[in-house]
């Protein structure tokens, strides 16, 4: 059985985001928080677990089940890791691009972990799901007894926001036949023009709040070259603190998720021009304009 | 059509009544399939070839079943592989009596089961790999399988599997043509997209790709017989009247039919085509790609066989024609002594019909040359074409009935009270039950042929024995 209490959080957001660094530097701050962590990869690419194991893509959920067989022939043990601070690391695994549906495996791999006790003692089930959520099997973490509380990593991009509007949507759709809620949003910065501002709007707009603003520090990408977080890699540096704030942020924010209100793709293109970031068509007439007439003169 | 059936019955207020059960969206829907035939009428006045509404319990199949089921299952020499989980094929297994000549499992494969036996992990990987081995596997143990089908079960559409890729290269290998049909269940509205789609498969995967069997001397009399799938030996009992009449039938699509039948149909002088609904689509490609004519005909009943005789011999010379009538009136004395022995026992017994997109109008006349009344009929899959051609063969005040549902047959049988119920393995026991006279109309109830004259003897004899049956006088029927 696993422990009451047990919280289950999920990381989504656009691809190439910053998903798996945020969530692993975020729980390797949650052990110092004497917190037990199992992490469970949802992509097929089976990274989100590197910088805990300090290696690439351990051996699979669905790549052992396809060699043994079937799930029904693997053990727990074969495919739970042990990483940096004790945290139990899982990947489904899944496909070759191309081929074969990966939503399927993250079904599979899921429902393998549950019934054979992996959320047993652990504190923590966290989800590490790729991009957008394409297909039911990639919203299987967001249904029914699964996580309680979504954070969507974004930043202050065009697309990074299109992406967690659409997110939104998905939690939506769970959000009253299941129990999941939108934990909130989290802002991998990006230096875009007024990005703190444009997150806490959004955040906003859609009911929930900017949990946490991550600075950009070139210090995730020397600890990502060493297959490391900046927790272990560099503990003492500034960057380690601010995700020891998101991990404080996250702990603190149990029961506290919305039901989303995701807005249309109209509404969000207005809050950028609200912003100053996108141009109306009257704008972009005149500046057109302006430059004829300087081109003419 | 000065005849006329129901004629003492408000059968408009009963479809009405019938169809009050519905809710209002439900009703107006249904409403639109169901109609009493007018006087005179071009055309049925049911919309057709339209989805189900989910949970009315339809008596339709799906793409699968109309390819793999209908149109490729009877080509005997190839194997034909369900592929995807076993379901499909498993209790799909020897559902239709295509009726074959050759040894099963050596030279022939009709009524054996290829399945590529999804798992989950075929499904989460994708199941190419396993069809290449699949492919590898009945190559060596059935060598003499002239070439092979892949028939999509729905998965395959859903995951993307490229299984026209795996066909070529496979094809390549083993030097056999390789089908990929695209029949995946979820297509379409019902079985009736999958003969489309079988169809096209033939046109793109063995017209075009593989050349005929050298040698093959033609003659004038080269015909066809396509969409006849020899339920219970139906096209056996065809062919030997189109050979009686001086024709040479070089190809029988699809039942006993084999690929190199289908490679040689392009050299054919005329396509004769009894089953419009599952293969009136390769007729036509093969008008215009090849210029073949085709012919509709009907060898259900002695009026019908004549007539289609005479239609078939008038696109030959004279000493057809002349064969044609000497045919006819060879087999007269035998349909005299079918008609008066069963007509005295089943004249004016009402009978209702409901299968799949070509027997609800081409039987009819069978019945009426028994002397009973066809009093409803309606088809599972027709598209707009058949109802045109329906009204043709049936009479004023029929009701028609498309996609009929479980609920409305019912219904419709107990007010109508026909003495005969004519449908399918589904429905058997329903009417059965209830105490009527029942025969299946797709596998002709383990009996047949009921095509030809030879058929029209076997098809008197087991209306005959259904309708009059004494056990129906232990019986009662709950009306």
């Amino acid at each position: 059985m696993s422990k009451p209490g047990l919280r289950q959080i999920a990381f989504y957001g656009k691809g190439g985001i910053g998903k798996s660094t945020t969530s692993q530097n975020t729980l390797a701050a949650l052990v110092e928080l004497q917190q037990k962590i199992l992490i469970v990869g949802c992509d097929p690419k089976a990274d989100s677990t590197r910088l805990i194991l300090h290696a690439k893509a351990q051996d699979t959920v669905l790549h052992l089940a396809a060699e043994a067989g079937s799930v029904e022939d693997l053990e727990l043990e074969d495919v739970v890791k042990i990483g940096y601070a004790g945290i139990k690391c899982v990947e489904s695994g899944g496909p070759e691009p191309g081929v074969g549906c990966a939503g399927r495996g993250v079904i599979t791999a899921i429902n393998f972990l549950e019934e054979n006790g992996a959320y047993d003692d652990v504190d923590y089930v966290s989800y590490d799901v790729l991009g957008d959520v394409v297909c039911g099997g990639f919203a299987m973490p967001i249904r029914e007894n699964k996580a309680q509380e979504i954070y969507i990593v974004m930043s202050g991009e065009m697309m990074a926001l299109y992406a967690a509007n659409n997110i939104a949507k998905g939690i939506l759709k769970y959000a009253h036949s299941g129990g999941v809620r939108l934990g909130g949003l989290i802002c991998n910065e990006r230096q875009t023009d007024k990005e703190i501002d444009l997150a806490d709007a959004l955040a906003k707009r859609l009911g929930s709040k900017l949990i946490h603003f991550v600075p950009r520090n070139n210090i995730v990408q020397h600890a990502e070259l060493r297959r490391m977080t900046v927790i272990e890699y560099a503990p003492d540096s500034d960057q380690a603190q601010e995700y020891r704030a998101l991990a404080n942020k996250v702990h603190n924010n149990s029961g506290q998720g919305v039901i989303p209100t995701p807005i249309t793709m109209e509404e969000l293109e207005e809050m950028l021009m609200d912003f100053g970031i996108m141009k109306t068509e009257e704008q972009q007439l005149a500046e057109l304009q302006a430059k004829e007439a300087a081109a003419s003169a | 059509m000065s005849l006329a059936v129901n004629k003492d019955l408000d059968v408009k207020g009963l479809v009405d009544k019938v169809l009050e059960a519905y809710p209002e969206k439900s009703r107006k829907r249904r409403a639109k399939h169901i109609n009493v035939l007018e006087a005179e009428a071009k055309d049925c006045g049911v919309k057709s070839n339209i989805k189900s509404i989910p949970g009315v319990m339809t008596i339709r199949g799906c793409a699968y079943a109309g390819s793999k089921g209908v149109v490729w299952g009877p080509i005997k020499d190839m194997i034909h592989i369900s592929h995807g989980p076993v379901g499909c094929g498993y209790y799909s297994w020897s559902g239709r009596r295509n009726y074959y000549i050759g040894d099963t499992g050596v030279d022939s494969f009709g009524t054996m089961h290829f399945t590529s036996d999804f798992q989950e992990k075929d499904i989460v990987f994708g199941g190419d790999k396993k069809l290449h081995k699949v492919i590898e596997e009945i190559n060596e143990l059935f060598p003499l399988a002239n070439g092979i089908s892949i028939q999509s079960e729905c998965p395959i559409g859903l995951i993307g599997d490229d299984i026209e890729a795996v066909a070529r290269l496979k094809s390549a290998e083993i030097g056999k043509p390789i089908v990929p049909v695209r029949c995946e269940g979820f297509r379409g509205v019902s079985q009736s997209l999958g003969h489309h789609i079988a169809n096209d498969c033939i046109r793109d995967w063995v017209f075009e790709k593989t050349s005929p069997v050298e040698g093959f001397e033609s003659t004038p009399y080269d015909v066809t017989i396509i969409g006849d799938y020899n339920i219970g030996g139906d096209a056996w009992a065809s062919r030997i009247l189109l050979e009686e009449i001086g024709l040479r039938v070089i190809a029988q699509w699809s039942g006993d039919g084999t690929l190199a039948e289908l490679e040689n149909t392009p050299k054919a002088k005329v396509n004769l085509i009894h089953c419009y609904r599952s293969m009136n689509y390769i007729a036509r490609h093969m008008e215009e790609k090849f210029n073949i004519p085709w012919v509709e005909y009907n060898f259900f009943g002695p009026s019908q066989i004549a007539e289609s005789l005479r239609k078939i011999a008038a696109l030959f010379d004279d000493k057809i024609k002349e064969n044609a009538e000497k045919v006819i009136a060879k087999y007269q004395p035998m349909v005299d002594a079918v008609i008066a022995k069963y007509k005295t026992r089943l004249e004016g017994k009402k009978v209702m019909i409901y299968v799949g997109g070509l027997r609800p109008r081409h039987v009819v006349d069978a019945y009426h040359d028994l002397g009973m009344d066809i009093i409803g009929t309606g088809y599972e899959f027709a598209h707009n074409d058949d109802y045109q051609r329906t009204p043709h063969y049936v009479k004023e005040g029929t009701l028609i009935y498309d996609d009929v549902t479980a609920f409305e047959l019912e219904k419709f049988v107990e007010e109508l009270r026909p003495d005969l119920v004519a449908s399918g393995i589904k429905e058997k026991y329903v009417f059965q039950k209830m105490g009527l006279p029942f025969r299946q109309m797709h596998s002709w109830d383990y009996s047949g042929p009921y095509h030809g004259y030879d058929g029209f003897a076997i098809f008197a004899r087991d209306m005959d024995m259904a309708i009059n049956n004494p056990v129906w006088n232990l019986t009662k029927a709950p009306f």
